[in-house]
């Protein structure tokens, strides 16, 4: 079944406001065996010249896959969760992500395609700041797997 | 010990990082990342799903490739741009030992006071991400 390319342009405007914080930065950093002290001590990273603790470069996934599982789950997009694979994922900074940070997430559904039976999702995802600067501009493509691949 | 970005040309290979990922690992990131996807914990459903068993999240093993980068600049801020392609999945066994994930680095391309690195991530011999990139600020 292939995804209607209807939803090519539509754009998911962000449900809330994320607040980074000291303690997920640090959770997040453990969790991936990242013992930086700019992600732990806030002086280091004023040190480094940053405002606070910095988050490590694949954090905003908590955000990304939040928006991500926002759109596969629209109903009207028919998508088939169980076939889904994560094909690819991309993080481009403004700068980086620190503790205080008060984001919001917006998610356009860039492309649909498919290809050799196998549905293709291109998503673009804009994180803004409390000023409404962008800090970072992820994309995702998500692969749905046909039904004879 | 971060490198000496000032000396960084193209053909610099990054110090290695080889990770073991346990299902203590997958657990403590599933938590970490909000990402609870059954494949990642749970056998009976990674199997259903046509798996050979559980599977390592996609995005720990980006993040591994990130902190190869990041171990090697000492300043995860300097990283403006991290992708990753996911070609093959991580298995990681019901043990102990966990699965070994093998990670190397080098320097592709050096303009405007930035890097790109072409990063390697290896499982059992072979690659599990594809055409994963990074670019650092090393100015």
């Amino acid at each position: 079944m292939a995804l209607s390319r209807s939803f090519v342009g539509r754009c998911y405007p962000p449900k809330e406001t994320y607040e980074v914080s000291r303690a997920k930065i640090a959770e997040f950093a453990d969790a991936i065996g990242d013992t930086s002290p700019l992600s732990r001590d806030k002086a280091a990273a004023q040190a480094a010249g940053y405002p606070d603790v910095i988050a490590p470069p694949t954090f905003l996934t908590i955000i990304n896959l939040d928006a991500i599982n926002a759109i596969i789950n629209d109903p009207e997009l028919g998508l088939d969760y169980s076939r889904m694979v994560h094909g690819d994922q991309r993080f481009v900074y403004q700068r980086p992500v620190h503790a205080g940070d008060k984001l919001r997430i917006t998610t356009y559904v860039e492309d649909i395609f498919d290809r050799m039976g196998n549905d293709f999702l291109n998503l673009r995802a804009e994180i803004t700041d409390e000023s409404g600067e962008l800090v970072c501009t992820t994309r995702a493509q998500l692969v749905v797997r046909g039904a004879d691949a | 010990m971060s490198a000496d970005l000032s000396a960084v040309e193209v053909g610099t290979e990054l110090p290695p990082l080889n990770v073991r990922i346990t299902r203590k690992d997958l657990i403590r990131y599933a938590g970490a990342s909000l990402d609870f996807n059954p494949i990642h914990w749970n056998e009976r459903q990674a199997t259903e799903s046509g798996l050979p068993g559980v599977i390592a999240h996609g995005m720990l093993t980006m993040a591994l490739a990130g902190r190869l980068v990041t171990e090697w600049t000492g300043d995860s801020g300097r990283v403006v741009d991290l992708f990753a392609r996911f070609t093959r999945p991580v298995v990681v066994p019901d043990d102990d030992k966990g699965a070994e994930v093998e990670l190397t680095g080098k320097v592709t391309e050096i303009s405007d006071g930035r890097a790109t690195v072409a990063i390697t991530a290896k499982f059992e011999g072979r690659p599990v991400l594809g055409k994963a990139t990074a670019v650092v600020r090393i100015d």
